[in-house]
């Protein structure tokens, strides 16, 4: 495994949070997918052997947990909200730009490998729909028009990137 | 009557303009005082306050909170752990986000309070996993807690100690549900525990007496200490006790959340009055008062209820107040407080079709009835909305939907059918004439499903 020091170093702090060292698969499975961007197979057994489990153990959780995947993905993580109060106000018309945006279908990585577009639940912020998750950042009153504009967004940060 | 005006204790400084979530803004506006004070009661009595103050449940069921917290096994001589349930998964609920994102100081505070009163050593957020920023607010916020001697060991001198960890999730609605939480906390996959024997305040995280509460529900603790259960009581309604925070979403004009005294505020002050009213040129159809598990209620249907001494009255649904007990008479339930609004552009065969989805993606798969029923209620309102309906769909999904609740491991099974036997129960015409009504314009509706 080719951690960053600093994701080692929190591995060390968050463990002792808990009675239990189970109780951390969790964590380390954000701290590992946070720095390598998805849980391969030897994240898991690296995960087990640390905390004293069965490799088992630790991939019903990644299999379980719609957050961990197993591949990777594009470079920026689009996630729109798919729940009714997004989908009363437009919410599937803001997926479907989107997909127009970057040519990809849901689920799917655009070709150039610079974003991936999920229908996600309810993100708990239904009083401003349709709301968008880019990365970490909220997004909220997302209609059609707005997503073009943080589609052109994330396509300029990507040729700024080049 | 018009809507009485809104009566802000939780929220009191959400959107304030100069107000940060950082701990010198919420000791410059008097914060931690509660906790100075509680430190010299003794927990007993805070415990007697709590009851005293009448405070439900905010988090779906409405439990009583003094009720829960004195089932707790104290006799065990294992901890006593206490979980703050920050999991706002419930379709329609965006209430503990703004505690969280704007006066996590608020929750830290009712959360030592509440552990002192509990003799609890370790108290643990369980965050939903979209919230990254909420998480990294809140390990600030106990960090400069910890900092101030506000949390952590020998707090304020008082000889009590409390460590407070914040646990992410990665994005499983059931990990909501109390004892699915505490699976996930334990490390596991969230598969709720079968009760009895696994009630929580019994044998709750690593099989030691826990308790769970909704952070809207602890965060009225520690207001409860500054003004005594019995002042608390006089706010809100007898039996529902204190502010709550609505959200409403959907077709209003000012969708948003509003803090209210329960029962002081009726569904058609809140929805005409405060939220505007319907869209332009459109009408109300059908309410879920309390997030997407609650039964939909018919815009203009009237109930008839029994009073206390034996005789009845009528109220149309836009007079109902927003209580806990009068919205369980109506047959649905205030739950998690997400007030979720369809006008008449709405198909509902298309709105259950969108709700079956998220039931169908979210059970956790341990109980045949809710795996299977959530799945096949999804595939017919799926194939029905896709240009395939038949006229008997709808005893189809009826009978789906009656072979699930009480037949399972968790309340999940009555949150995943009480949507589809209500939609039928109250649109059941619309599901008949589906099979027309697809091929009908309808050039207002967007896509649900
Ligand atoms: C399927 C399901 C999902 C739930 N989701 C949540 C949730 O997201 N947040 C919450 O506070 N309670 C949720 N609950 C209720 C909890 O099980 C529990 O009753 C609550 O956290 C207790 O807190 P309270 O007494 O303060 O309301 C859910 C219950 C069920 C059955
Ligand atoms: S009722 Fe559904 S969600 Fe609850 S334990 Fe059973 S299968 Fe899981
Ligand atoms: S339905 Fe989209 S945030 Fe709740």
């Amino acid at each position: 495994m080719n951690l960053k020091p600093e994701t080692l170093q929190r591995i060390e702090e968050v463990i002792p949070h808990y009675p239990v060292a189970r109780s951390a698969v969790l964590p380390l499975l954000h701290l590992i997918q946070e720095d390598a961007g998805f849980i391969s197979a030897e994240a898991t057994e690296w995960v087990a052997a640390r905390l004293d489990l069965q490799p088992i153990n630790v991939l019903e959780v990644v299999t379980f947990y719609p957050m961990f995947r197993q591949q990777p993905i594009g470079r920026r993580l689009i996630k729109v909200c798919r729940t009714l109060s997004c989908a009363l106000r437009g919410g599937y018309q803001t997926c479907a730009a989107f997909e127009q945006e970057f040519k990809v279908r849901r689920g799917g990585v655009s070709a150039d490998g610079e974003v991936t577009i999920e229908f996600v639940e309810c993100l708990a912020s239904c009083g401003t729909a349709p709301v968008v998750m880019i990365d970490d950042d909220l997004h909220e009153n997302v209609d059609c028009a707005r997503a073009r504009e943080l589609s052109a967004r994330i396509r300029a940060e990507a040729a700024a990137r080049r | 009557m018009p809507a009485p005006a809104e009566r802000r204790i939780i929220f009191k400084h959400i959107d304030e303009p100069g107000y940060t979530p950082d701990l010198a803004c919420y000791l410059r506006h008097g914060g931690y005082a509660s906790l100075r004070k509680a430190l010299g009661m003794a927990p007993a009595a805070i415990i007697d306050e709590v009851k005293k103050s009448g405070l439900r449940g905010r988090g779906g069921a409405g439990f009583g909170c003094g009720l829960k917290w004195s089932l707790v096994d104290r006799k065990s001589g294992k901890p006593i752990y206490l979980v703050v349930n920050a999991d706002e998964s419930e379709p329609g609920t965006f209430k503990d986000r703004y505690i969280i994102h704007q006066d996590p100081h608020q929750l830290l505070e009712s959360i030592m309070v509440s552990s002192w009163a509990n003799n609890v050593r370790q108290a643990y957020i369980y965050i939903r996993g979209e919230f990254p920023y909420g998480a990294r607010i809140l390990e600030k916020a106990i960090a400069e807690a910890r900092a101030a001697n506000l949390v952590g060991p020998n707090v304020l001198g008082s000889g009590y100690s409390c460590e407070i960890y914040v646990h992410r999730g990665a994005g499983a609605y059931i990990c909501g549900e109390e004892t699915g939480l505490i699976e996930s906390l334990e490390g596991k996959r969230p598969y709720p525990r079968i009760k009895p024997p696994y009630f929580p305040a019994v044998l709750g995280l690593y099989q030691c007496p826990t308790i769970v509460n909704n952070v809207e529900t602890l965060c009225h603790v520690k207001h409860i200490v500054d003004v005594g259960g019995e002042e608390f009581a006089k706010i809100g309604t007898p039996g529902n006790t204190g502010t709550r925070i609505l959200c409403v979403s959907g077709h209003v004009r000012r969708p948003g959340y509003y803090e209210y005294e329960v029962g002081r505020i009726t569904l058609g002050q809140l929805l005409n009055e405060v939220c505007g009213g319907p869209l332009p040129g459109r009408t109300f159809k059908a309410i879920i008062p309390g997030g997407s598990s609650a039964k939909v209620l018919r815009w203009g249907e009237t109930f008839t209820l029994k009073n206390k001494d034996g005789s009845t009255r009528t109220l149309a649904a836009e007079d109902i107040p927003m209580d806990f007990d009068t919205l369980a008479a109506c047959g649905t339930m205030g739950g998690s407080g997400g007030v979720i609004v369809m006008d008449d552009s709405v198909n509902m065969v298309e709105a259950l079709a969108n709700i079956n989805a998220f039931y169908a993606h979210e059970s956790c798969g341990q109980c045949t009835p809710c795996r299977e029923g959530s799945l096949w209620m999804k595939k017919i309102t799926a194939r029905m909305v896709h240009g395939q309906a038949r006229a008997e769909d709808g005893a189809l999904l009826q009978g789906v939907a009656d072979q699930i609740a009480g037949r399972t491991i968790c309340a999940f099974g009555e949150a995943c059918s009480w949507p589809t036997q209500s939609f039928l129960a109250k649109f059941g015409d619309e599901f008949r004439a589906y099979p027309e009504a697809k091929t009908a314009p309808r050039p207002e509706s967007v896509p649900l499903a």
